[in-house]
């Protein structure tokens, strides 16, 4: 009897969040979904069915053809970038170094910074200004003798799009770093000793032993960033603004529906972005549900 | 334990439930039609820094020594040249919150979007019986209507078409100020041959689109130019494609770090002599004042060539919405916004000149006289990236086709884009 009244009573106090959820999260992605059915263009809702006309429209639309190609550069670069660099230090770290609080601490503080901060600073390091206006990491290789390394960031052609990814890697492989850090204190000592005994190289204790059993970190990191990654808006915007060549999914979301009022449109990438995400994400939880990977 | 747990159960519903009550109340739709005194007036812009700050200060000066009996709300929202106020004013249309009057941009950046919504209320009325027909240009007129209907009222009014320049670098380079659209693509060729690399300044997107339309006007005259915009010339023309190549061949002397730069950045390097030209609205002149620099010495300018003889302007205004809360005090509002003496507060505050006739010139400096006579002599056509020809989905369109533009560089593609658009978003079958 007392423990079915406990239930009643939790139940009760998760009611309020279990209802603001489904209004306010699956509520709204319900309308939306509605909405990228219908043809609303204009200030007033219009939902007039249209079917899957405003998805198959955006994949004749040469715009977003560019935001997934884009999406797909950023995405590997960032990744990748993070994943490598995160590892790294954190090896490095994990080598009982002295003062390794410290350090830890300096290789994870840019994550406590807003990507508006960082787009902001890395807008002036990478100046694409050459000549006499030259600025920023351009001076600064240039002054070095370094010229080869100057370039026109962000501004470069089809690829500029991956040096937007420089700050986004910059911002979160201390993230990334903390991640396997974790992963590499798990792994017990008596691993690595037996492997020793066993007359094995450092080198081969981490490829055979250390690096497989990061696999399950190395997924967690993948789908973290990669989340963060197809989503992508405020770094772009506050490093370059709002223009074609580095133009994503979110950017052309937020223009189509607020400065051109085609919510149709606007909602069709929305939808679209979540599917994408969902990708990702969905067998990850199905998979973490089932159970981690025992170590 | 159990008792505490339950005693805060019920306040955290008890909570709930006076939030609950609270939004209920606010959300009641005819809240403050009825129930609320006609002696205040809110009135929403986008104006929250600067000149326009400013001149929106002096404007409501004005309007206290008029009626002090009324309350002034200043609902001013910031940022992103009025993206975000648009986007708050949107949300408080849906939900049926309108303030008393809103800022726009004349024309069909306000037709298109909030006329179409059945969001204002004409304005003939006011301007017959405050005799504004008399005082503001005849061309101006149609290009603020749609089927006769007067839908805002100016109070301001920006050039466009202005080509911007460094008298002591056209001079250095023994150039004189181009009249017409070949001699400035051969002054920039000259430029460019003795060294300097981008002759043509140019910044972020928007100002891409700000070059674009000056570069329509130019090629294609006032009166075709007018004509595209109400369907009366057609986008897949000769002449239009002639006016795309036109575009094409002057962003060859623009800057490669276009995209990083504001248009205060891409105007700077003109006064800098890292560039000789720059198109830019005349606000530009406000700024290069701003930064100590003096006219027809350190800056120097005129209509862009080929378009002498025609004023692109653009203008801020005031509406009149359909369900205004304090309709009366509305209307009090827009007789100032109107009126001689809240031009002439607003204006030389603001760096614009205004869109009646009848101004005290004194008021005004060098450039803005010049500006003056032309807005009562010249041609009168619409901008286009500020929100007069187009309405902001047919924008937004072209906005995409310039920018897959910028990149392709083909002339084809982006004609057939620009048509595509008319036909979706514009007047064009």
């Amino acid at each position: 009897m007392r423990i079915k009244k406990d239930t009643l009573y939790s139940f009760l106090l998760v009611l309020p969040s279990l209802a603001a959820v489904a209004i306010f999260v699956y509520g709204f992605i319900g309308w939306t979904l509605r909405v990228s059915l219908s043809q609303w263009t204009g200030l007033l809702p219009d939902y007039t069915w249209v079917g899957l006309q405003n998805f198959v429209n955006l994949f004749q639309d040469p715009r977003f053809f560019i935001d997934i190609r884009n999406t797909v550069i950023f995405t590997l670069v960032f990744i990748s970038g993070s994943l490598i660099i995160g590892m790294g230090t954190a090896v490095l770290l994990d080598q009982n170094i002295r003062a390794e609080g410290f350090f830890r601490s300096v290789y994870l503080f840019p994550m406590a910074i807003s990507f508006i901060v960082t787009g902001v600073v890395w807008r002036w390091l990478m100046n694409p200004a050459m000549g006499s206006r030259m600025s920023g990491l351009n001076l600064l290789f240039s002054s070095l003798g370094l010229d080869f390394l100057v370039n026109q960031w962000h501004t470069t052609p089809v690829w500029g799009i991956a040096a937007i990814a420089l700050p986004a890697v910059w911002q979160m492989s201390g993230y990334t770093m903390a991640l396997y850090l974790a992963g590499l204190r798990a792994i017990p000592d008596e691993l690595r000793e037996a492997a020793r005994v066993d007359g094995a190289s450092e080198v081969q204790i981490f490829s055979n032993i250390v690096f497989p059993l990061l696999r399950p970190v190395t997924l967690s990191a993948m789908v973290i960033l990669g989340h963060i990654s197809l989503k992508v808006f405020d770094l772009i915007v506050a490093v370059a603004g709002k223009q074609i060549p580095l133009d994503v999914p979110a950017i052309y979301m937020w223009q189509t529906t607020f400065d051109g009022y085609f919510f149709g449109r606007g909602a069709a990438i929305g939808i679209f972005l979540l599917i994408s995400v969902a990708v990702l994400i969905v067998p990850y939880l199905v998979f973490s549900l089932r159970g981690e990977v025992e170590l | 334990m159990f008792l505490r747990s339950f005693a805060r159960c019920w306040l955290y519903a008890a909570f709930l439930a006076a939030l609950g009550a609270c939004t209920w109340a606010d959300l009641r739709p005819g809240k403050s039609t009825s129930s609320l005194p006609q002696n205040q007036v809110e009135v929403f812009s986008w104006w929250t820094g600067g000149g326009e700050a400013a001149g929106l200060d002096a404007m409501i000066e004005v309007f206290h020594q008029k009626h002090p009996e009324i309350e002034f709300i200043n609902a001013a929202v910031a940022g992103g040249a009025g993206t975000n106020a648009r986007a708050v004013l949107a949300a408080r249309l849906q939900a049926g919150d309108p303030p008393d009057s809103w800022q726009g941009h004349a024309g069909q950046e306000l037709i298109g979007t909030y006329v179409a919504a059945k969001q204002l209320e004409p304005l003939n009325f006011l301007y017959e019986q405050e005799g504004w027909l008399e005082v503001m240009p005849e061309m101006l007129i149609p290009l603020i209507s749609q089927n006769g209907q007067i839908y805002s009222v100016p109070v301001n009014i920006h050039r466009a078409n202005m080509l911007w320049y460094n008298p002591k670098v056209l001079s250095a380079h023994q150039i004189a100020p181009p009249q017409t659209f070949d001699e400035w693509i051969a002054a920039m060729e000259k430029l460019q041959a003795e060294g300097m690399e981008a002759p043509l300044s140019l910044g972020e997107q928007w100002t891409a689109m700000h070059l674009f339309e000056t570069v329509l006007l130019a090629s294609l005259g006032p009166q075709d130019y007018a004509g595209i915009w109400t369907g009366a010339v057609g986008w897949d023309t000769p002449q239009v494609q002639r006016a795309l190549e036109n575009y094409l061949t002057v962003m060859r002397f623009t800057n490669s770090d276009a995209a990083s730069l504001a248009w205060q950045d891409a105007a700077q390097l003109v006064v800098n002599g890292d560039a000789a030209f720059n198109v830019m609205g005349d606000w530009a002149e406000g700024f290069f004042k701003e930064l100590g620099k003096t006219p027809r010495e350190d800056f120097g300018w005129q209509p862009v060539p080929g378009t002498q003889g025609t004023f692109q302007f653009l203008s801020d205004s005031f509406v009149l919405p359909a369900n205004a809360p304090h309709r009366d005090a509305a209307v009090a509002w827009l007789k100032v916004a109107g009126s001689k003496e809240g031009q002439d507060a607003f204006n030389p505050v603001k760096g614009s000149i205004p869109a009646r006739s009848d101004a005290d010139r004194s008021l005004y400096d060098e450039y803005l006289q010049s500006a003056m006579d032309d807005w009562q002599t010249n041609t009168v056509v619409g901008s286009l990236s500020h929100g007069v020809v187009a309405n902001d989905s047919w924008k937004q369109e072209i906005d995409t086709a310039l920018g897959l533009f910028l990149q392709s560089k083909d002339v084809a593609v982006f004609q057939q884009a620009l048509l595509a658009a008319c036909q979706k978003s514009g007047p064009c079958p």
